[in-house]
C-alpha cells in the first residue's frame, strides 16, 4: 500500500513538473506589442499549465486503466461491483469548483487590468454626443483621459477594407500609423456588414458593427509593422480584408502625420 | 354491435411493408425510424465530409486558388449546417434515441409513432433542398450562424432556402424532443422507477428539454430574418434601424444549447457503452443524473460567451464567463466518473471501447480549451479564429462523432444480429484518432498566431501548419473506407452475434437480435439494475 502511494505521488509530481516545464518553455503566442499583451500572456500561461495538468493526468488515467485492467484471455466474469464513492464524488465536485472559481476571479482581475470593466457608454465629448450609445471594447484609460491625452482615430470598415480617419490632421489613411507608447483611442463603425478589428500582436479584438459604434483603446509598446485582420465573416473577400498597423517612434510618426496633414477647409 | 375487430388487423404494423423496403417507407416502428435517421444522417455526413475536404484542399495554399471565393463561403456554410443539423443532431438524438429509448423504458414503441415518422421524414427533403440550393443561385454564404447584415446582403434565394431548411429541421427536432419527453415520462413499464433508467434516458430527457425550450427561439429568429430578406422589414437590418446584435443574442440562445443537444446524448451513450465493456457498474449514477440536469440548466444561461467581442456591457461579460466556466464542474464530474467506471474493471479492448476512450481524451482537451475560451480576456484574442474552430471540432468531432462510431460498433450486433469485424474496427479507430488530432491540434496554434476562421486565403507563414492539418483531414477521409467496408460486408457476412454478444444487462439486449417488431415476445422485462455488473455473477453463483 505504501509502495502504491509512493508511485502515485511520484506520478502526480511528474505530471505537475512536466506541465510547468512545458508551460514556461513552450511559447505558442506571437510577439508582444501592446500593454495588453504581457497581461494576456500571463493569463495564457496559467491556463495552459492548469490545462496541461488536467489533460496529461486524465490521459494517463485512461490509458493506464485500459492497460492495467484489460481483460486477459483466461479471465471470465466481471470487474468489482463498485457503484460509487461519496467522498470521491464530493472531492471531484469541490476541487474543480474551486479551480473554476479561482480562474474566474483571476481572469476578472486580468480583464480589469486590461481596462475591460470600465463603463464607456457616456461622456465622450471628443468623439460623439452624449446621447449616442457606444458599446465598449477594451479601454485602458478613464473617459477624461481619452478626451485629453489620447490619439483619437475614427475607423470605418467596409467590404473589404479598413479606413483610418485622423480628425486632427483632416486626412484618411489606409494604413494605421501610431506612435509607440502612446494611448490610442479608436471609434469604429461599419458601413455595411459586421467586421472585426484584430491585431494578434496586441491581443485585442473588437467587432465593428453597422449602426452601432464601438470603442477600442490600446497602447502599443513595440515599434514595428503588424497585421490588422478582419475576424468576422464579411463576404467573399473576407480572407483578403487586411491592413497594417505601423507603430513608430514619435518623431517618425509626426513626420508621417505632417506629410499627410491637410489644411482645414473653411466653409 | 356485433362487429368484433381483430386487434391484430387494426394494428398498423400489419400494414407496414416488410424487408428492405420498410426503410424507405413511412414506417411507424421506432427501430426502423432509428435506422432511417442513422443511415440518412451518415449519407449527409459523407456530403459534409466532402465539403470539409474541399475546405482543407483550398487551405493547402495561402492563395484562394481552388474554388471561387463565394463558392468557398457557400461550402463552409453548407459544411457547418449539414454537419450540425443533418448529421450530429439527428443521429445522436433521432437515431439512437428512437432505437433505444423504447427498450430502455420497457415500451413497444415511442409515445407518438406518427409524429415520430413525420419528424424523420422532414429531414431528407430539407437536407436535399439545402444541398440543391447550391445549384439554384448559389447556396447561403453567410456561415451557419447567418449573421445579419451579411445574410441580408448576400444572394437571397440561397439564404431563404437555408432558412426554410433549418426551420424544417428545427421542427423535426422539436417533434422528436416532445416525443422523447412523453415516452420517458409516461411510457415506462409499471414498476420501473426514474432512478433505475439507463443513463441515456436521462441524457435524452435533458436534451429534449433543451430542444423544446430553445429551438422555438431559433425558429422565431429565422422567421424574422426571412422577413428582413423578403419583405424588407428592419428587425435586424441596421439601414432600417434594426439591431444586428439582437440577432446574435437570439441565435445563440438556441445555438449554444445546441452544443449540449449534440453532446449530452453522447454522454448518455458512452455511459451505456463503458460499463458493458469494462464489466463494471456505472460509477456514481446519482451524481451523473444531477450533473446532466446541471448542464441543462447552465446550458441555457451561457449564450453570450459567443459575443464577447460584439460589444456587450462589462457586467454581462462577467456573468457569462462565470456561468460558462461552471459548466466544467458537472462535465468534469461525468469524466471522473467514467474513468472510475474503467478502474478495476475487466476491460475488453475493442473498437467500441477504443472509440469511447478516444472520446474521453479528445473531449477533455476540448473542454479545457473551452474553459479558457470562457474567460473574456482570453477569448478576445482568439474569438473567431482557428483556435475556436479547433476547440469545437474537439467537442463535436472528437467528442460526439467518436461516440457515434463507438455506438455503431456497440449496437450493430443488436440491430443486425451480426458482429462487425474487430480488426477493421481497430484500424478505423487508429486512423481516425491520428487523423483527427493531426487535423485539429495544429489549428490551435494557427488561431493564437493570427489566422482568422472562415478565410479562403491567409498569411503565407501559416502554410506549413495548414498542410499538416490538411494531411490529418486526408487521414480522416481515408478512415471512413475501412468503416464502410466493414459495415457493408458485415451486414451480410458478419459473424453471427447471438442475442447478447456483450453479455450486457441493459434491457435492449434482453430480447432477440435483431428484435421482433413488438420488441419483446412476451412482457417487457423489469430491469432494476441496468449496470449490475459484478453483482449479478455473485448472485448466480
Amino acid at each position: 500500500m505504501l509502495n502504491k502511494n509512493i508511485y502515485l505521488i511520484l506520478i502526480i509530481s511528474l505530471v505537475f513538473a512536466t506541465s510547468f516545464w512545458i508551460g514556461f518553455n513552450v511559447n505558442l503566442l506571437p510577439a508582444e506589442a501592446s500593454i495588453n499583451a504581457p497581461i494576456y500572456d500571463e493569463l495564457f500561461k496559467i491556463l495552459f499549465i492548469i490545462g496541461l495538468i488536467i489533460f496529461i493526468g486524465m490521459t494517463i488515467a485512461v490509458t493506464y486503466s485500459l492497460y492495467k485492467f484489460r481483460k486477459r484471455n483466461d479471465q471470465i466474469g466481471d470487474g468489482i461491483a463498485l457503484e460509487g464513492n461519496l467522498s470521491l464524488e464530493i472531492v471531484w465536485t469541490i476541487i474543480p469548483s474551486i479551480i473554476v472559481l479561482l480562474i474566474g476571479l483571476y481572469s476578472y482581475n486580468i480583464y480589469d487590468r486590461m481596462g475591460g470593466m470600465k463603463e464607456l457608454n457616456h461622456n465622450h465629448e471628443m468623439m460623439s454626443s452624449n446621447t449616442e450609445k457606444i458599446w465598449a471594447g477594451i479601454s485602458q484609460t478613464s473617459d477624461n483621459e481619452i478626451a485629453i491625452n489620447n490619439l483619437s482615430i475614427e475607423v470605418s470598415a467596409m467590404q473589404f477594407a479598413f479606413l483610418f480617419n485622423y480628425p486632427k490632421g483632416n486626412f484618411i489613411s489606409g494604413e494605421l500609423h501610431v506612435p509607440v507608447d502612446q494611448k490610442v483611442s479608436m471609434k469604429m463603425e461599419s458601413k455595411d456588414v459586421i467586421h472585426a478589428f484584430w491585431v494578434p500582436e496586441f491581443r485585442i479584438k473588437q467587432d465593428i458593427i453597422p449602426g452601432q459604434p464601438t470603442i477600442l483603446n490600446f497602447t502599443p509598446t513595440k515599434v514595428g509593422k503588424y497585421p490588422i485582420i478582419c475576424a468576422e465573416l464579411c463576404g467573399p473577400y473576407h480572407g483578403g480584408m487586411r491592413a497594417s498597423i505601423i507603430v513608430e517612434e514619435e518623431s517618425d510618426y509626426n513626420e508621417w502625420f505632417n506629410k499627410n496633414k491637410k489644411p482645414e477647409v473653411n466653409l | 354491435m356485433t362487429i368484433s375487430i381483430d386487434p391484430q388487423k387494426t394494428n398498423n404494423e400489419s400494414l407496414q411493408p416488410k424487408g428492405w423496403f420498410r426503410y424507405f417507407s413511412f414506417s411507424l416502428d421506432h427501430k426502423v425510424i432509428g435506422i432511417q435517421y442513422l443511415v440518412c444522417g451518415f449519407l449527409f455526413y459523407l456530403i459534409g465530409g466532402t465539403l470539409a475536404s474541399a475546405i482543407r484542399i483550398e487551405l493547402t495554399s495561402p492563395m484562394s486558388d481552388f474554388m471561387p471565393r463565394d463558392v468557398y463561403n457557400q461550402v463552409l456554410t453548407l459544411h457547418g449546417t449539414i454537419m450540425i443539423f443533418l448529421w450530429i443532431v439527428p443521429v445522436v438524438n433521432g437515431a439512437f434515441g428512437n432505437y433505444l429509448i423504447p427498450f430502455y423504458v420497457g415500451a413497444r414503441d415511442m409515445a407518438f409513432p406518427r409524429l415520430n415518422a413525420v419528424a424523420f421524414w422532414l429531414i431528407p427533403p430539407s437536407g436535399l433542398m439545402l444541398v440543391a440550393s447550391y445549384f439554384v443561385d448559389g447556396a447561403a454564404q453567410a456561415g451557419w450562424t447567418a449573421y445579419p447584415p451579411l445574410s441580408i446582403t448576400t444572394p437571397q434565394s440561397g439564404q431563404i432556402i437555408w432558412i426554410l431548411s433549418v426551420l424544417l429541421l428545427g421542427g423535426s427536432s422539436i417533434f422528436g424532443g416532445i416525443n422523447f419527453i412523453a415516452t420517458i415520462i409516461k411510457l415506462r413499464r409499471p414498476g420501473l422507477k426514474l432512478m433505475q433508467l439507463p443513463m441515456y434516458c436521462w441524457a435524452m430527457l435533458g436534451t429534449s428539454l433543451l430542444v423544446v425550450l430553445s429551438t422555438p427561439v431559433l425558429a422565431g429568429t429565422l422567421i424574422l430574418l426571412s422577413f428582413d430578406i423578403i419583405a424588407n422589414t428592419g428587425f435586424f437590418n441596421p439601414v432600417l434601424g434594426g439591431n444586428v446584435v439582437v440577432y446574435q443574442h437570439l441565435f445563440w440562445f438556441y445555438s449554444h444549447p445546441a452544443v449540449y443537444i449534440m453532446v449530452l446524448p453522447a454522454f448518455g451513450l458512452v455511459s451505456e457503452i463503458l460499463p458493458v465493456h469494462a464489466r463494471k457498474p456505472l460509477f456514481g449514477y446519482t451524481t451523473m443524473v444531477f450533473s446532466i440536469m446541471g448542464i441543462v440548466v447552465l446550458g441555457l444561461v451561457v449564450w453570450a460567451h459567443h459575443m464577447f467581442t460584439s460589444g456587450t456591457p462589462p457586467w454581462m461579460r462577467l456573468f457569462f464567463t462565470i456561468a460558462t466556466a461552471f459548466i466544467a464542474v458537472p462535465t468534469g464530474i461525468k469524466f471522473f466518473n467514467w474513468v472510475a467506471t474503467l478502474w478495476g474493471g475487466k476491460i475488453s479492448i475493442n473498437s467500441a471501447m477504443l472509440f469511447s476512450c478516444g472520446f474521453i481524451i479528445n473531449f477533455v482537451f476540448g473542454g479545457i480549451t473551452g474553459v479558457a475560451l470562457a474567460q473574456v480576456p482570453f477569448d478576445i484574442h482568439v474569438h473567431d479564429t482557428y483556435f475556436v474552430v479547433a476547440h469545437f471540432h474537439y467537442i463535436v468531432y472528437g467528442g460526439t462523432v467518436f461516440i457515434i462510431f463507438s455506438s455503431i460498433y456497440h449496437w450493430f450486433p443488436k440491430v443486425t444480429g451480426k458482429m462487425l469485424n474487430e480488426k477493421l474496427g481497430i484500424l478505423h479507430f487508429i486512423i481516425t484518432f491520428i487523423g483527427f488530432n493531426l487535423c485539429f491540434a495544429p489549428q490551435h496554434w494557427l488561431g493564437l498566431n493570427g489566422m482568422p476562421r472562415r478565410v479562403a486565403e491567409y498569411d503565407p507563414q501559416f502554410q506549413f501548419v495548414n498542410q499538416i492539418s490538411s494531411l490529418g483531414a486526408l487521414l480522416m477521409a481515408i478512415s471512413t473506407i475501412p468503416f464502410l467496408i466493414n459495415v457493408l460486408l458485415s451486414v451480410r457476412n458478419g459473424k453471427d452475434a447471438g442475442d447478447n454478444p456483450w453479455n450486457a444487462l441493459t434491457p435492449e439486449w434482453l430480447t432477440s437480435s435483431p428484435p421482433p417488431v413488438e420488441n419483446w415476445e412476451g412482457e417487457a422485462p423489469l430491469v432494476e439494475e441496468p449496470y449490475g455488473y459484478g453483482k449479478e455473477i455473485s448472485e448466480q453463483k
